[in-house]
């Protein structure tokens, strides 16, 4: 399959009085055409940072790398020409569907207004075309709720909405922001459906944004997890339930309460410490300090970014640990 | 819309009685006998006791407060002592140089104090926010009767284009609303900079930007109809005041408007004048803000007034 979305060692740094802070650091990830790639992490980790630097709306600077987006290097394009991608070919929608909707214009008109932008459509074609979206988005009675504003519906309602506005244009990639995070759980699901049904039928490429590992094996193909700026493991999602590599990972599937082993009552796991501070990591592997298998080396250098397995990788010293041991079983003998 | 409209103006009726009672307490309770003013020094007490009688102010206090209501609902808000001419009359005759004034400002206001407020959040901490900051700060500060003066010295003294004073033609409110707009724009922008800051960092912003909108859509349409709910309220306070009278200007420009004639009625003690100035004035103001109520609900729906 082809790739619609690359990006290369991107850096965005925010400067701030206290010293730069390096949000996103030195990340690279593709997606395939028609491929949902989930990005999982705590908060601070750097993925919403990434998101929106690939939409170009980020409040940092970037200091490196490269965004190739349908053969267009999305970083060197003038504002006019990102303008014009923006909601046609990338749409985005974010985590908050109770404040991401302008409160004083009706839903129909906000829906439209993209349409209107980037496919000429006349303000009754728009209208029209809102409807529909509306409807393919499963809300009842659309031509009432076009004439509708945000406050009048629930928070589900306006995600979906959100998520009609970003489909208007039938965009090539879609950037979800944590979509469900905001919703509670019977609606989460909802939305996910809606997304996987929708992808099937526009072959939308997904970028998923998330911190739930449910909705990372609901929708995904591919995951990458992010720690602190960095990609730590990447592999289809399969395999990254099945064999996590990286220490982060096997943390947080095991931080997952499980129903089989509840006769036991042991406690859930926990990853130690916090999520580092952003503009406080120090060298080496950023996650050594919450590591239990962390050696000397995981303080002070970068582990390199290795493939594992085929189409797995993983950024962790203890791999080259293992292949030392391993040339070393296979020179003894 | 239309039941909270009946509403308010129904609610409207003890806030008018209060407003009554407040202009007729406010002369009541001044020192100073009017009688004694109108019959002047040399009047004998019998004189001064017939001019009581016929001013009706020897009756108790509610019988006079209750007689000065039944008029008010007649029309008639007394005779001025001053001009012997009924004080509604007066005050009408005065008040369309006020409202041209008011109006005339309103409009310099909101020009210059949106495209200020404008030009600075677009660009905050940039040389256009600053220069446009310190200008809405010098026309906060500096007092409306020198800026009149320096106005009268450079433009009707050294350069002879607009009347020094006066109140007749269109040409004589140009220095005066452009004196009044101009300082009462400097509180526009700040407030206008300040709340177009705070909506520009919501999260439907991000929205509009991600949809693709040019900037302008982003910053004329999604912002700006967010940002009017303090912008109204400040012109709709404004609006009042200046229709209440702008003493100073209307004095420095020689006009004769409701300002200059309050202060004049307040030296000659002229209570049934300063008495139905204050109940004019209050009323205006009392709609006005009635108004600026039922203009919230136009720019925001969740402000709506139903039930």
């Amino acid at each position: 399959m082809e790739n619609l979305l690359e990006i290369k060692n991107l850096k965005t740094y925010f400067y701030s009085e206290n010293g730069v802070v390096p949000a996103v650091d030195g990340v690279s990830i593709t997606i395939k055409k028609g491929e949902t790639l989930g990005i999982v992490g705590e908060s601070g980790s750097g993925k919403s940072v990434t998101a929106l630097t690939a939409m170009r709306l980020t409040p940092g600077k970037v200091v490196e790398g490269s965004i190739n987006f349908n053969g267009k290097d999305l970083l060197t394009l003038s504002d006019e020409a990102m303008r014009k991608i923006r909601g046609k070919e990338i749409a985005m929608i974010f985590q908050e569907p109770m404040t991401s909707l302008n409160p004083v214009f009706t839903i129909g008109n906000q829906i439209a207004e993209a349409l209107k932008t980037h496919m000429n459509f006349t303000k009754t074609k728009a209208n029209e075309r809102a409807i529909e979206l509306l409807e393919l988005v499963g809300i009842p009675r659309p031509e009432r709720i076009v004439k509708e504003y945000p406050h009048q519906l629930s928070g589900g309602m306006r995600q979906r909405v959100m998520i009609a506005m970003a489909m208007a244009c039938n965009p090539s990639l879609l950037i979800a922001d944590e979509p469900t995070t905001a919703l509670d759980v019977t609606i989460q699901a909802q939305i996910l459906d809606l997304m996987r049904d929708l992808k099937k039928e526009h072959n939308t490429s997904i970028l998923m944004i998330t911190h739930d590992l449910g909705v990372v094996a609901e929708t995904c193909d591919r995951v990458c997890v992010m720690y602190g700026g960095k990609v730590v493991e990447e592999s289809d999602v399969h395999e990254i339930f099945n064999n996590p590599k990286h220490p982060y990972t096997q943390g947080l599937l095991k931080s997952i309460p499980s129903l089989i082993d509840s006769e036991e009552e042991t406690r859930l796991y926990s990853i130690e410490g916090n999520v580092p501070i952003p503009g406080t990591l120090r060298g080496g592997c950023h996650f050594a300090p919450r590591c239990e298998f962390a050696m000397n080396i995981c303080h002070t250098e970068v582990p390199s970014y290795k493939e594992v397995a085929t189409g797995h990788f993983s950024r962790c010293w203890l791999h080259e640990v293992e292949d030392e041991e391993v040339q070393n079983e296979a020179n003894i003998s | 819309m239309l039941g909270y409209i009946v509403k308010r103006l129904l609610q409207l009726i003890p806030t008018l009685i209060g407003v009554t009672l407040f202009a007729f307490l406010l002369v009541a309770a001044v020192p100073g006998d009017p009688a004694q003013i109108i019959a002047g020094d040399s009047a004998s007490p019998e004189e001064v006791e017939i001019i009581r009688s016929q001013l009706g102010i020897d009756k108790p206090l509610y019988e006079q407060y209750m007689s000065y209501v039944v008029n008010i609902l007649h029309g008639d808000l007394g005779t001025s002592l001053r001009s012997s001419q009924p004080v509604l009359d007066e005050i009408l005759s005065r008040f369309p140089t006020s409202f041209i004034l008011t109006v005339m400002s309103l409009i310099i206001m909101i020009i210059v104090g949106l495209i200020a407020g404008i030009a600075s959040a677009t660009k905050p901490n940039s040389l256009r926010d600053n220069v446009s900051m310190m200008f809405s700060l010098f026309g906060i500060s500096m007092p409306v009767f020198w800026m009149g003066i320096m106005f009268i010295l450079l433009f009707s003294y050294y350069l002879p284009w607009f009347p020094s004073g006066g109140s007749t033609e269109f040409k004589h409110f140009v220095l005066p609303s452009i004196v009044l707009g101009l300082s009462a724009s400097g509180v526009l922008a700040r407030l206008t900079r300040s709340s177009i800051l705070e909506i520009v960092n919501q999260d439907f912003i991000r929205t509009a930007r991600a949809k693709g909108l040019k900037e302008k859509y982003v910053i004329y349409k999604h912002t700006l109809k967010n940002a009017l709910i303090p912008i109204i309220t400040i012109v709709g306070m404004e609006f009042g005041i200046l229709l209440g009278g702008a003493v100073i200007t209307e004095t420095v420009f020689s006009m004769n408007g409701i300002g200059r004639y309050v202060v004049e009625s307040i030296q000659f003690r002229d209570f049934p004048a300063i008495q139905g100035s204050i109940l004019f004035i209050s009323t205006l103001f009392v709609f006005i803000i009635l108004l600026v109520d039922l203009s919230y609900s136009v720019v925001d729906p969740r402000v709506r007034y139903e039930n």
